[in-house]
């Protein structure tokens, strides 16, 4: 028994380490592609600028139609700009941090794969930092500019469990989108041309969390829910700030649930990288 | 070199563009997923917008949404967000081995269309129609009526396809003088996106801004192809709207070629 | 003398699925490796050969713990390496060919620095082997350019040096001569002789070029459809095989096929003629006789391919059913 517990210990404090040598390692191979990137300046530059006003089209786009109407779905223009800019922070995080593992695929295609396999630090951090890319805080400026702006201008009654709801809900709703990147990265393993299908979950995810659910048919706001957990991303949280009714009529606790539905994502996402990357390492492609 | 002989030899090129896209099967169906779901996603919130402005722009409800789904299907076809040959054109610029390509029997310009227009081919039946079909399961679609308004919008289309090159083409000559491409080919898409009307229809847009929006060559990729399959032309007003992108096509091509012909200078000169 | 890697009946399959029609797939299970058994001892460089699909690669995936093998034992250093994977990386160190490791827009010093750091070198000692490899490979004066602006050959040495920066046990290397030209092959495998005999480091090479074998392994071992088919020097090798050179003469003037004691004519096209001869004899007399007797404008000759050595020695195989990879 005291061996049995001495091992498990062992265990934790081995995986402990792993982690932290993986972040580390994150860290050091991160830096090594700012500085390579810092050599175009004038293309990081136009690549950040770039992606800021892609965002931003998009928020147009929203602007637009509230030219249009003053409400949609029963959501006001500010109202629907705090889901956007929740919904769009907590996308540009996870992109920033892990959105470079959709180029895994690439990586098993091309046999560059293995010379992650061959180094000392876990492979997910250094799959996680390939290519990273700092012109990605673009999108998150847009985002959180837009968020900031909703929230000065929302008719909310600010309580302090408001105020910490909402760092929770952008940390947890990252995280939810990083488990998806990566769950999507796992898939690739197996299907590496697939690359497309984790859009669908992640930008995909975004287009739809950064509407009102009431926009929706009941049916794709149960699978946004109970399938692919992408409402609490901001869904659940946001409505609850906003003091808008639950769409699915769950109990007012379900609101939130972000931070435990995060975990579960994350634990779930870990489990599918180390099944895809088993399977790599036994059928080698 | 005839005529004939050139005709064949750019049919042959289309032919082995669309080939080459045909093989990747699984990147395709993921695509035509990926498709649905920003379609569904669209779809709802214009039906939204719809259900409080009905006929704005122009639009009844059935019409709004078949237009969300013909951005979807003519996403690829058009190369809205990129995703067409540019890319590749640029990295043969930079790594010099256009110089080959400058060595065929083959004007350059329409050596790389002819292999767009097999790719596009591909696309449209490849991620057009799957989206297409799972959308009129769920939703009210407006449709062509008659064989004439489905040869028109196949025209349009191609006019489409056509111009959207001619863009992309003049985008990737840059990389002659600028180092990078990247950067420009996003904001190209950047442009395309918003002006062909994929992120909204460009009737719904406010003011000059619509004008603007709709007389730019960026309309001819999804706003005029989408308007000549709702039937929004009536009579001759389908012409002039082929009229409209078939003007854009020639003047961008031309522009095409005469970069391409200074371009070209430049690389007999320095050796590549 | 202890073995420092150790393979007994290993073997790898893998599931091969091929679109059988419109929809259906057929399913076929392939031995990339089957039933491999050897060891190498501590210290030794051995040319590991094979054609293309033979297995090579496979293996060496499975010596670096990449692949998980299907059956059989295997260690290196004492470890299982598929289990062991990032604890055993420490202390091998692998060149794969045309990838390079290198951070392409940064000074090659900082690519070395970066290894310094994830693999945890401590300073003294990084400092002492970088002197040593930039000294030996040459490349004091490409630490501050970017690995871009290298040549094949500048990059290749580049990269052997990074591999052997936290001074690794063994060293793997997939065809590390490809594609250079003659003074960087001659570099690299001057380089390879001294880490071997002065640090004790144990190599294992896979090559195309039979010169690399010549001048650098006492011991080759060739592998074809996954199986061990020689293991032992390379004279036995040429012996086994009956390999033959080929000498290739251009004469002056359209001749008959030329008849010569010690060659024969295999081919002739024009005025030039390609003479085999047996590779462990020596082309000097043949050309001294040839000169005399004909009128020579140029010769060259035309070391045997592996393939055509493995051919021999096997009577020439189907080629069709290997595998690629």
């Amino acid at each position: 028994m005291a061996d049995a517990g001495r091992l498990a210990g062992f265990e934790r404090r081995g995986r402990t380490a792993v982690a932290i040598d993986g972040l580390r390692a994150y860290l050091l191979i991160a830096g090594m592609w700012i500085r390579s990137t810092m050599v175009y300046r004038t293309s990081f530059v136009l690549m950040a600028v770039g992606n800021f006003a892609m965002t931003a089209l998009d928020f147009a786009a929203v602007a637009i139609i509230f030219g249009h109407t003053r409400v949609l779905g029963g959501f006001t223009l500010t109202e629907t700009a705090f889901l956007y800019g929740s919904s769009g922070v907590a996308l540009g995080l996870a992109d920033l941090v892990v959105g470079n593992l959709d180029q895994l695929g690439r990586r098993v295609r091309d046999g560059t794969m293995d010379t992650l396999l061959v180094r000392p630090v876990p492979v997910y951090a250094q799959a996680t930092a390939d290519r990273f890319a700092l012109r990605r805080l673009g999108r998150l400026t847009q985002a959180a500019v837009v968020l900031g702006w909703s929230m000065t201008r929302i008719d909310v009654a600010w309580t302090a469990v408001d105020v910490l709801l909402v760092p929770v809900m952008l940390v947890s709703g990252a995280a939810i989108f990083a488990a998806v990147y990566t769950i999507g990265a796992a898939f690739q393993f197996w299907a590496n041309d697939a690359a497309e299908v984790q859009n669908s979950f992640t930008y995909g995810g975004n287009a739809l969390t950064q509407y009102p659910p009431t926009v929706f048919a009941k049916d794709l706001v149960r699978g946004a829910t109970f399938v692919v957990p992408l409402a609490f991303v901001n869904w659940m949280p946001a409505l609850h700030i906003l003091g808008r009714g639950n769409p699915l009529r769950l109990p007012g606790w379900v609101d939130f649930c972000s931070p435990l539905v995060a975990l579960a994502t994350c634990a779930l996402a870990g489990f599918a990288w180390r099944t895809g990357l088993r399977s790599y390492r036994s059928t080698g492609s | 070199m005839g005529v004939r002989g050139g005709a064949r030899l750019y049919a042959a090129v289309a032919v082995r563009g669309f080939r080459r896209y045909a093989t990747y099967r699984v990147a395709t169906l993921a695509g035509v997923f990926t498709n649905t779901v920003f379609g569904f996603v669209v779809a709802y919130t214009y039906t939204a917008l719809w259900s409080v402005r009905p006929r704005l722009g122009g639009y009844d409800l059935p019409q709004a949404v078949t237009f969300v789904w013909l951005g979807q299907g003519l996403l690829m076809a058009t190369a809205l967000l990129g995703g067409g040959n540019e890319s590749e054109l640029v990295e043969r610029i930079r790594s010099g081995d256009v110089a080959i390509d400058l060595c065929r029997p083959a004007n350059l310009q329409l050596w790389w269309l002819a292999t767009d227009l097999g790719r596009a081919a591909f696309h449209l039946v490849g991620r057009g129609v799957l989206p297409m079909a799972a959308a009129s399961l769920v939703f009210r679609l407006a449709w062509p009526s008659g064989v004439a308004a489905w040869g028109c919008f196949l025209v349009s289309v191609a006019l489409g396809v056509v111009v959207s090159f001619a863009i992309r083409y003049l985008v990737a000559l840059t990389s002659f003088w600028l180092l990078d491409g990247a950067g420009v080919l996003l904001m190209a898409a950047l442009l395309a996106t918003f002006f062909s009307g994929m992120v909204l229809p460009l009737t719904v847009f406010p003011g000059w801004l619509g004008t603007l929006a709709r007389a730019l060559p960026w309309s001819a990729q999804l706003q005029v192809p989408a308007d000549v399959f709702l039937g929004r032309h009536r009579g001759t007003g389908v012409l002039w709207a082929l009229a409209f992108q078939a003007g854009w096509a020639v003047v961008l091509l031309g522009a095409g070629q005469l970069v391409q012909s200074v371009a070209t200078r430049k690389v007999v000169v320095q050796g590549g | 003398m202890d073995a420092l890697i150790q393979l007994d009946g290993v073997r790898k399959e893998f599931e091969v699925r091929r679109r059988a029609g419109l929809l259906r797939r057929e399913r076929r299970t392939v031995r990339a490796v089957d039933g491999l058994s050897f060891e190498v001892a501590r210290g030794e460089m051995v040319g590991y050969i094979g054609p293309n699909g033979a297995g090579k690669s496979t293996t060496i995936k499975m010596l670096t713990g990449i692949l998980v093998p299907s059956g059989g034992r295997l260690s290196v250093a004492g470890v299982d390496p598929s289990r062991e994977r990032t604890r055993l990386a420490r202390r091998i160190g692998v060149v794969f060919g045309q990838r390079t490791t290198l951070w392409w827009d940064l000074p090659l010093r900082d690519s070395y620095e970066l290894v310094r750091r994830i693999y945890r070198i401590a300073r003294d000692r990084y400092t002492a082997n970088l002197e040593a490899c930039v000294e030996l490979l040459d490349l004091a004066e490409l630490l501050d350019v970017p690995v871009r602006q290298l040549s094949l050959g500048q990059r290749m040495r580049a990269d052997i040096a990074a591999a052997l920066l936290h001074d690794p046990e063994v060293l793997y290397l997939d065809e590390p001569t490809i594609g250079l030209d003659v003074v960087s092959k001659a570099k690299v495998r001057e380089f390879l002789r001294q880490v071997n005999t002065e640090r004790a480091t144990t190599v294992l090479l896979t090559t195309h070029d039979l010169t690399d074998i010549e001048q650098l392994c006492r011991r080759v071992m060739v592998i074809d459809h996954g199986r061990l088919v020689y293991d032992g020097g390379l004279d036995g090798l040429h012996a086994v095989g009956e390999s033959e050179r080929t000498l290739v003469v251009d004469f002056e003037r359209e001749l008959p096929p030329v008849n010569i004691d010690g060659a024969r004519a295999v081919r002739t096209e024009g005025p030039r003629q390609w003479l085999a001869f047996p590779a462990a004899a020596s082309a000097a007399p043949l050309v001294a006789e040839l000169a005399a007797r004909y009128p020579l404008v140029d010769l060259s000759i035309r070391e045997p391919a592996i393939e055509d050595v493995i051919a021999r020695m096997y009577g020439g195989r189907d080629e069709a059913s290997r595998l690629p990879g």
